[in-house]
């Protein structure tokens, strides 16, 4: 690692403030961002922590019913304590990475980063939840905008997310043994106007929503309604862990099971 | 550099590091306490596993400063005070949980973290729960095992040693 100065605000101003320095950067839980400095492939001259943030701390229900997470929240405690409000949310976060990354890795840290094949941004985009920042709410639907990229501006730190809870919903992962990182996973949540399915860890330009499926799911909510339909290979990753094809593929096979287990 | 101080295995610790300074380098570097092993540079291997505020962390994704004012547990704290061996680890030695030992601080930190949370764990569980823990023995067998017995749980039907 280069070295560098860490700052620990306590607040969102005093953090948005500290960002203003030259080539800062924010680190929530570090689980990746720390693996990345290893590999010198990132270069700040400060990091500024958000973890003493007690205001981007735990979860409540708003006016709305949403369940509200502060992005400072750890997978663990999301994993216990969003279980009986939002039982597949708690479990998508209940298997990201392993037990120690869990107890590190915040909500806010892996929606900012929007790794192409993170578990958190697919949940966020088929909950239709709302990404809360220091400066102003941005719909999920804004919010992802390609592999690593987001609608953040400089500065800008991901504070809470919204979650409308969904009539029923599941996420089914296909695990890449190395990495523990889905190769292919998919998030399908069925609320009472139509249902929404995300997809991770296939694109190239990260988590994106399969509509020919919604559609054929919002009209008949059964893993036979999507028999026939496919995702197109060209855009898909395609590395040594499986190819553009192959993780096509995967998407309808994941995408029937996380209908199966709800129907 | 900057002044950090926290408890280690409940004794006053200190030290001047920098930024980027790990927790796990500045356990083995500047208190001398070498259990805590580093196995990868990908935060993947859970040799180096310890315990924070009482949770299970990898030392080597955490940076020192961030560990201010914390309470550090390492395994060097695991040993009962008459330095005989704790339960998990006389499981270990007792189903030969280790070959070469390498991952095995990390196990037995994140075995001890599992039973404080679920004292009576399935293999199922405690396989889960593993998943950030490599051997590079390939000892899998024998330290579920361990960690099963060290549950007070039979573990003669387990798959064989």
């Amino acid at each position: 690692m280069y070295n560098f100065d860490v700052e620990k605000p306590t607040s969102i101003a005093d953090a948005v403030a500290a960002l203003g320095r030259e080539e800062a950067q924010p680190i929530s839980g570090g689980q990746t961002l720390i693996p990345t400095l290893k590999a010198r492939l990132a270069m700040p001259s400060v990091l500024v922590s958000l973890r003493g943030i007690a205001e981007m701390q735990g979860i409540s229900t708003d006016g709305q019913g949403r369940l509200c997470i502060g992005g400072g929240t750890l997978h663990a405690v999301v994993a216990k304590e969003a279980a009986a409000q939002y039982p597949a949310l708690a479990g998508l976060a209940a298997r990201i990475g392993d037990p120690a990354v869990r107890n590190r890795g915040t909500i806010g840290g892996s929606v900012a980063n929007n790794d192409p094949s993170a578990c958190y941004p697919s949940a966020v985009l088929a909950s239709g939840a709302t990404v809360v920042t220091n400066a102003r709410e941005i719909a999920a639907d804004d919010f992802f905008e390609g592999m690593f990229a987001t609608a953040l501006e400089e500065g800008e730190i991901v504070t809470e997310v919204k979650f409308p809870i969904p009539e029923k919903a599941h996420y089914e992962k296909f695990i890449q043994p190395a990495s523990r990182f889905p190769l292919v996973a998919v998030f399908v949540a069925k609320f009472a106007d139509g249902v929404r399915v995300a997809v991770t860890g296939a694109s190239e330009n990260g988590v994106f929503r399969w509509t020919d499926a919604e559609d054929a799911l919002s009209s008949n909510f059964d893993a036979g309604a999507i028999e026939g339909l496919t995702v197109d290979g060209g855009g898909m990753i395609s590395d040594l862990h499986g190819s553009g094809d192959y993780r096509a593929h995967l998407v309808g096979v994941m995408t029937k099971r996380a209908v199966a287990a709800l129907t | 550099m900057t002044q950090v101080k926290m408890t280690v295995n409940g004794k006053p610790a200190s030290g001047e590091v920098e930024g980027r300074t790990l927790l796990a380098s500045f356990l083995r570097e500047n208190l001398n306490l070498t259990g805590t092993h580093i196995g990868c540079d990908t935060s993947q291997c859970g040799a180096c596993v310890v315990h924070v505020d009482g949770e299970a962390v990898k030392a080597c994704t955490m940076l020192a400063v961030e560990a201010e004012g914390a309470d550090v547990k390492t395994i060097e704290s695991v040993a009962n005070a008459d330095g005989s061996l704790s339960v998990i680890q006389q499981a270990f030695q007792d189903h030969h949980g280790l070959q070469c030992g390498f991952c095995t601080p990390g196990m037995v930190m994140s075995a001890s973290a599992l039973l404080k949370d679920n004292p009576k764990p399935t293999e199922d569980e405690v396989r889960h729960y593993l998943d950030g823990n490599i051997c590079r023995c390939t000892g899998y067998h024998n330290i579920v095992k361990a960690i099963m017995a060290a549950s007070g749980q039979d573990v003669s039907a387990l798959a064989a040693e």
